[in-house]
């Protein structure tokens, strides 16, 4: 075995449910050995991680890792690791979501947990379509493309999860990609040490439903399409609107100090205690 | 700091609302996630100003479906934790609800009731929630529900509604009104000690041993908090002993089951009534929540007029109290159920009733508390005199 299935292996539940319920091809794969490559890296120890995550493919990323693993409803996964952090904010707490989880449903946990600034790790897996639903049109498919409730073309505009991050309020922000596979182990591991609220959005691909539906080609075909819309951050600032019109920036959108609101809040007890103290 | 809240000997003028603070707090409730609604807002305002210096954490989510994600996430992580709302925010936790009771994840709800439907009369009393409790997330699911009537009760079923919920790791709803949420009562508040306060179980096998969601004679498994080395798996999805889904019948229904055994096997510690003046009675009210303190007035006066009367205040509303009405139904002439909605838990009577006895309904839903004299009035006609 190579080292690093070996090194993957360790953090995963052999004896568990296995086969997974991927398909063949898919990025979940490739996102979750980077997000295990980069939590080995950090060192932080397994008892010390809780991995939450929503509903959807992506949400079962949860049941294969030998974490604290916490499968929450549909697009409320940030505000269950909200009260994990705040309850304990020794546990380092990362979250699974994909693009409808995160940006339809929890579309308001989202922004609201960006401006909040609690430290955690938000991993959203953008594949643009509900794949475990069968494929119908979510806020990332694009303008005209064709899924399982628009099989007429998409009227609808796409967000970009991670500018909307930015804007939000969101401490660090990334986005990479499954084709740039070691950009992503770096991503991933930049996010889980970053003091405060990181997000990586995560482009992935759908074959089996998006690709199908809008004749991509299979996983192989997509993931080169990655490769070839994906331009680094740094190159995108000097190119025109028009030159990045069917592209996506891969990087590092945005990395800032802010306070973060746990050790917010700690001011916050001591407030209460002097005000408290003069009552009784 | 004490780590719970300080003694206080002096009588307290508190609504009903700040006293279930104080009974949360004193219960070791150290996590508040909530959402501003009239009219149970104050328990956000006051558990805003008391968990920070007693090391716990206040926090005002987005919305009530991100309040109960909240203290369900708190709570996996070891602290004791509780939102309150009141009609629309109930609805919208209905979601997580359902996952608290999947997951048995230890959580208070707090329902201040106002009138509905939809946004109805926010500042106005109604009892219109009754069912929703029992029924308003989706599946199949046992649940507990607490009714308050008086400050102390808002008080003291706090703390029983803590215990219920971390022994049998089930949410527990309490459901308040505008009228007892709001009303100002004299109360003393007791020392720590005073009354039980019940944890959790906790695993006693180590990690490498621990079956997260294996039955035991109790049907509650312990929950160990994440961190703790314990590393398993929380779901909404059903699962099989381990916690992973599953999707095998001979893993789904003994799962589901077992629900529904933990809370009905203990039913002799999870239901509860109040009788006043039942023994002779033979004219039965049945009320709850605020409509019990006019039926205990009511009562009062129909004896003072030499008739036999006798209030059964419900306390535990689901699981409905069966085993306790029941034998009252085999005794009395009749039965009214006066209540603030159009019949919701009246019909629970009749259904255990089964024509023993006469039972009649005395219903508001004009956002108005029922009088003592409506009450006094329909005993006064069910009596013949």
């Amino acid at each position: 075995m190579a080292d690093v299935t070996k090194l993957i292996h360790k953090y995963l539940r052999h004896e568990k449910k296995f086969p997974h319920v991927w398909c063949p091809g898919c990025g979940n794969g490739i996102v979750l050995g980077a997000l295990i490559r980069a939590i080995d890296r950090t060192g932080f120890s397994k008892d010390d991680i809780v991995l939450v995550s929503g509903i959807g493919c992506s949400g079962r990323m949860s049941v294969y890792v030998d974490f604290n693993t916490l499968h929450t409803t549909h697009g409320r996964a940030l505000t269950f690791a909200t009260g994990v952090k705040l309850a304990n904010p020794r546990l380092q707490v990362i979250v699974v979501m994909g693009d409808g989880d995160a940006t339809a449903i929890g579309g308001n946990h989202f922004i609201h947990a960006a401006r909040r600034n609690l430290n955690l790790t938000a991993v959203i897996i953008n594949n643009s379509t509900y794949g475990m639903t069968g494929g119908q049109y979510s806020p990332t498919t694009p303008y005209g493309a064709r899924s399982a409730t628009s099989m007429y073309g998409n009227v609808e505009h796409a967000f970009s999860i991670a500018e909307l991050a930015v804007t939000a309020g969101a401490a660090w922000v990334g986005r990479g990609a499954v084709y740039h596979a070691t950009l992503l182990d770096q991503l991933m591991e930049a996010a889980i040490l970053k003091r405060g609220f990181a997000v990586v959005e995560v482009i992935s691909h759908c074959h089996t439903l998006y690709g199908r539906k809008n004749l991509l080609g299979g996983a192989a075909e997509m993931m080169r399409a990655q490769k070839e819309a994906a331009v680094r951050v740094e190159k995108a600032a000097t190119m025109t609107p028009e030159e990045l019109a069917s592209k996506f920036t891969i990087g590092i959108l945005a990395d800032r100090d802010l306070p973060i609101y746990t050790q917010e809040y700690r001011k916050i007890r001591e407030a209460a205690r002097t005000a408290l103290a003069g009552e009784d | 700091m004490p780590e719970t809240t300080p003694p206080s000997p002096r009588p307290l003028l508190l609504q009903g609302n700040e006293a279930m603070v104080e009974g949360a707090l004193y219960a070791g409730c150290r996590f508040f996630a909530g959402y501003p609604i009239t009219p149970a807002t104050e328990i956000s305002e006051v558990m805003s100003l008391k968990l920070p210096a007693l090391g716990g954490t206040f926090i005002q989510m987005e919305d009530e479906i991100a309040s109960l994600g909240a203290i369900i996430g708190a709570s996996l992580a070891g602290v004791k934790s509780m939102t309150a709302t009141s009609g629309p925010g109930f609805s919208l936790m209905q979601e997580n609800l359902g996952f608290a009771v999947m997951a048995e994840v230890p959580c208070v709800v707090v329902n201040v009731m106002r009138a509905g439907p939809s946004t109805g009369l926010p500042t106005h009393v109604s009892q219109g929630d009754v069912q929703q409790a029992r029924w308003g997330t989706h599946g199949d699911h046992p649940i507990i529900a607490l009714s308050v009537s008086t400050t102390w009760e808002c008080f003291a079923l706090t703390v029983k509604a803590f215990n219920l919920s971390e022994t049998y790791r089930t949410p527990v709803i309490i459901l308040s009104d505008e009228v007892v949420a709001h009303t100002r009562e004299k109360i003393v508040l007791p020392r720590p000690g005073e009354l039980q306060v019940l944890e959790r179980p906790r695993p006693g096998a180590p990690p490498e041993w621990f079956i997260p969601y294996e039955d035991t004679p109790r049907g509650v498994p312990p929950l160990p908090a994440f961190g703790e080395g314990y590393r398993y798996h929380v779901t909404g999805l059903v699962h099989d002993v381990r916690g992973f889904p599953t999707e095998r019948p001979d893993e789904i229904a003994p799962l589901l089951n077992r629900l529904f055994r933990k809370i009905s096997q203990h039913f002799h510690d999870i239901q509860m009534v109040e009788e006043y003046l039942t023994d002779d009675a033979e004219l039965l009210v049945i009320a709850y929540g605020s409509v019990a303190r006019s039926a205990r007035r009511a009562v009062a006066d129909a004896r003072a007029q030499g008739l036999k009367a006798g209030l059964l205040k419900l306390i535990t509303l689901w699981p409905f109290p069966r085993r306790l009405v029941e034998p009252h139904l085999g005794r009395v002439r009749a039965v009214l159920v006066p209540e603030l909605n159009r019949g919701q838990m009246s019909r629970e009577v009749k259904r255990v009733n089964q024509g023993m006895t006469k039972v009649e309904t005395l219903n508001r839903i004009d956002g108005k508390l029922i009088t003592p004299g409506e009450i006094l009035a329909r005993l006064q006609a069910l009596s013949g005199k």
